[in-house]
């Protein structure tokens, strides 16, 4: 029965290489040089694509090269998708949580973006004994985020702002906010005109997880300790009871007693808090000193992750896991193969584009009976 | 007003008051902080272009602190005005505009002290920077008119720029990219309209998912054939502005208006016509029903699903014309991303100006007139750090949905997707 799920997952993420393969294949100037010469373009075409998918391998799981001095050095690339991952799984279960009690908190940006302000300050202004200074960079990062995220929640519980169109508006606020910053002297580093800030002590830095060789970090362990925290959360908790409840129908949650603004501004807040251990996880793991591009696309590829993810904990990590693995791997392939690494967003967008119309793989496919699950839904402006 | 009175207000009234106490709030914060507080005035120049030749300038220069003082005391009158409509139960939408421009000026005295502002160039570049805005929201009306939630018109916008400028590049041939731009954004809009109206997949998930595409897409192309090949695949050139006669010899307004290039008179066009049919034409009650209650529709015979279509695609169309603009109005080439959010900012504009043509249109001339004016402010320097300007149009829409401002409604039926026979689900 558990297979049954992953049939469609893993058919659209085929379609999506097969599409994206085609794109690489012929958009390749050596493919298209033998025009007229169909066998011999189509064996070219082969080579093109199947020579950028290996790259994304090597680059994602193993690399054999790397194995020859030194076996477990071959899973560098291995620690890399974690890195990427940790993250991602972070802004990922945000948007989910969010999701469940139908919201669509497209702000993971900007909360990522606060959590990153809260952890880099903390980490670099104050000077803490080990483990108490990455705690409370975390917990500031938390704080700051799930404030950011909470007035979210508020708003739109006060006044009906729709959280959509709240997120999107207070991801530019944050990302100028962060511009303006580091243009101070307080986050601005001594002695730069740049936008970077000092590097966070090494107290309060997450320690590596296999050796000093590989980046893979305690971000990764966080990040499903936290994955578990909202499965428990969602599965076995009153408050996760009210939040699927309200998702699922809010006009009869209010009618059985549940305060909809509470749920709104309290799963907004977790959301936020979530979105922002994100940033401490990639400011306190892995990029010590901020920049003004700490973001990335964190709390937007947040959004596929969380769609693949079909808005489960469980899902979300995995969904991250892969995005993390492109992510990382699109690196490789774009230095050693020349294909540019938004090939990777074309695959993202493919993937959920499939996923989410199961009617248009189960015909392409000629499926019957296959568990298409939940869709994940929000709804129109007024709701 | 007693408590009684206060109590019995309708919930619309309640926001217009509450619009009042905002206005009356920032109109005594201008005039404290940019009329009173600074301790000298320096003087600011403004220069007005009259005819079509820049050397027609005409120079005003008024002193920054009496100027905050006059602007901020009109936009307190104004104030006044809109507390006497309001209880004399009038709109208070001439006391409001008057309140805004006042406001703005008085902040212009003071942010330019001892600076000069080049106002007919302000206002010009303005407009330049509202094109693709307006486009953008044109685009947004038409389509979430119809009862379809259109988060994708960044990736209309930049489908459209990027495929008029190759095309214009490939052909050597400008018509041919502005001709082409239009399917670009339809074809965009066209996945949207399958997914959203056949399949029934969530709209907001939908669009996002469509810019991340394009996004994508025009990236990985840009830089496999756009750059390698540049001379070829991105040289599009463009389009030279054309002098309407009579009307661009209008002192001020001619050569903000009437010296432009050919797109942005289809601006013109665009603009009027989806007000006019929307509001006048049997297409537009349809589209506006379709909108507000699908099921009355049906129940009348209007096939609501193929009306929404309909609209989608003209939506695409309207929002990559305006894409055209990045690469053949301003720029000349494609570059990565170059949209760089203006759909997002269009969509503000949409809410902000309540989902109506003209009052979307109001407001991406604001936010064009804040981002020019922020880029000016950055020259000449400014007390505001520049991040703060640009965060402007972010907050005030914020503001606005808030509901601080007056009422913001989506069209009822907006992101619901229609069953024949069925209602909503």
């Amino acid at each position: 029965m558990k297979l049954k799920k992953l049939i469609l997952p893993a058919l659209s993420f085929a379609m999506a290489l097969f599409v994206s393969g085609l794109l690489v294949a012929f958009s390749d100037s050596k493919v298209l040089a033998l025009k007229g010469q169909p066998i011999s373009m189509l064996s070219k075409a082969l080579s093109t694509a199947g020579g950028a998918y290996w790259a994304l391998f090597r680059g994602s799981i193993f690399d054999p090269q790397l194995a020859e001095g030194h076996f477990f050095q071959g899973f560098y690339p291995f620690s890399e998708t974690l890195v990427a991952a940790s993250p991602l799984i972070l802004t990922g279960l945000s948007v989910a949580l969010a999701f469940r009690a139908g919201l669509f908190n497209i702000g993971a940006q900007g909360q990522f973006i606060a959590g990153a302000i809260g952890a880099s300050w903390v980490g670099f202004t104050f000077d803490l004994p080990i483990v108490i200074h990455a705690v409370a960079a975390i917990a500031a990062a938390m704080l700051f985020a799930g404030l950011y995220g909470g007035f979210v929640g508020f708003l739109k519980a006060r006044t009906g702002a729709h959280e959509v169109i709240v997120t999107i508006m207070l991801n530019y606020v944050a990302g100028y906010f962060l511009l303006w910053l580091l243009s101070t002297t307080a986050f601005l580093r001594p002695g730069r005109q740049d936008p970077l800030a000092p590097e966070v002590h090494q107290n309060a830095r997450l320690p590596h997880l296999f050796g000093p060789n590989l980046r893979a970090n305690l971000g990764f362990i966080i990040a499903l300790l936290a994955a578990g925290a909202i499965w428990w959360l969602l599965n076995r908790s009153t408050w996760g009871f009210r939040f699927r409840a309200v998702g699922a129908n809010a006009a009869a949650s209010r009618t059985a007693g549940i305060s909809v603004a509470r749920v709104t501004t309290s799963v907004m807040f977790i959301a936020g808090a979530l979105a922002g251990l994100g940033g401490a996880v990639q400011i306190l793991g892995s990029e010590p000193a901020m920049t003004a591009g700490v973001g990335g696309s964190f709390g937007f590829d947040a959004i596929t992750v969380a769609l693949l993810g079909r808005a489960t904990p469980i899902g979300t990590v995995f969904a991250a896991l892969l995005f993390g693995a492109l992510r990382a791997g699109g690196l490789t392939m774009q230095a050693s193969t020349e294909t540019p690494l938004d090939l990777v967003l074309v695959i993202q967008a493919l993937v959920v584009l499939f996923i989410a119309a199961p009617a248009l793989i189960k015909s392409l496919f000629r499926l019957k009976n296959v568990d298409a699950g939940e869709t994940v839904a929000s709804k129109g402006w007024n709701g | 007003m007693s408590i009684a009175e206060i109590r019995a207000l309708s919930a619309p009234e309640r926001r217009r008051k509450r619009g009042i106490i905002t206005m009356a709030g920032l109109g005594s914060f201008a005039l404290v902080i940019f009329g009173l507080l600074p301790k000298s005035g320096q003087p600011v120049t403004y220069s007005f272009v009259l005819g079509s030749e820049w050397v027609l300038a005409k120079e005003i220069i008024v002193n920054s602190k009496s100027g905050a003082l006059l602007f901020s005391v009109i936009a307190l009158l104004a104030v006044a005005m809109a507390a006497l409509q309001f209880r004399g139960r009038k709109t208070i939408r001439l006391a409001s505009g008057i309140f805004g421009a006042s406001f703005l000026m008085s902040f212009l005295c003071w942010a330019a002290a001892g600076k000069f502002i080049p106002f007919t160039g302000l206002l010009q570049g303005a407009l330049f920077l509202s094109v693709p805005l307006i486009f953008g929201a044109m685009a947004g009306v038409l389509s979430e008119r119809s009862g379809v939630i259109n988060i994708a018109i960044e990736g209309q916008l930049l489908a459209g720029a990027f495929m008029s400028g190759v095309l214009a590049s490939l052909t050597q041939n400008k018509i041919a990219g502005l001709l082409i731009a239009p399917f670009a954004g339809m074809a965009i809009s066209w996945l949207l309209a399958i997914f959203a109206i056949k399949y029934g997949i969530d709209q907001v998930v939908l669009g996002f998912v469509l810019n991340v595409l394009v996004i994508g897409l025009t990236n990985f192309l840009y830089k496999r054939l756009l750059i390698p090949y540049q001379s070829t695949w991105n040289s599009g050139g463009t389009f030279a502005p054309i002098e309407i006669p009579l009307l661009s010899k209008i002192p001020v307004i001619g050569p903000i208006f009437f010296a432009q290039s050919i797109i942005v008179y289809l601006m013109y066009v665009a603009v009027i016509v989806i007000h006019i049919a929307l509001f006048k034409s049997k297409w537009g009650l349809r589209t506006r029903s379709v909108g507000e209650h699908p099921t009355a529709a049906e129940s009348v015979g209007i096939d609501v699903n193929k009306i929404r279509f309909r609209n989608v695609l003209i939506a695409g169309a309207v929002a990559g014309l305006g894409g055209a603009f990045f690469t053949l109005g301003a720029v000349g080439s494609f570059s990565k991303e170059m949209t760089a959010g203006k759909g997002f900012i269009a969509l503000a504009a949409l809410i902000f100006g309540r989902w109506s043509p003209l009052g979307a249109v109001a407001a991406a001339l604001i936010f064009g007139f804040a981002d020019n004016l922020q880029g000016l402010l950055t020259i000449t320097g400014t007390p505001i750090p520049s991040e703060f300007m640009l965060m402007a149009p972010y907050v005030a829409t914020i503001i606005a949905v808030s509901g601080f401002v007056g009422k913001v409604r989506a069209p009822a039926a907006d992101g619901v997707a229609y069953k024949r026979g069925g209602g909503s689900h």
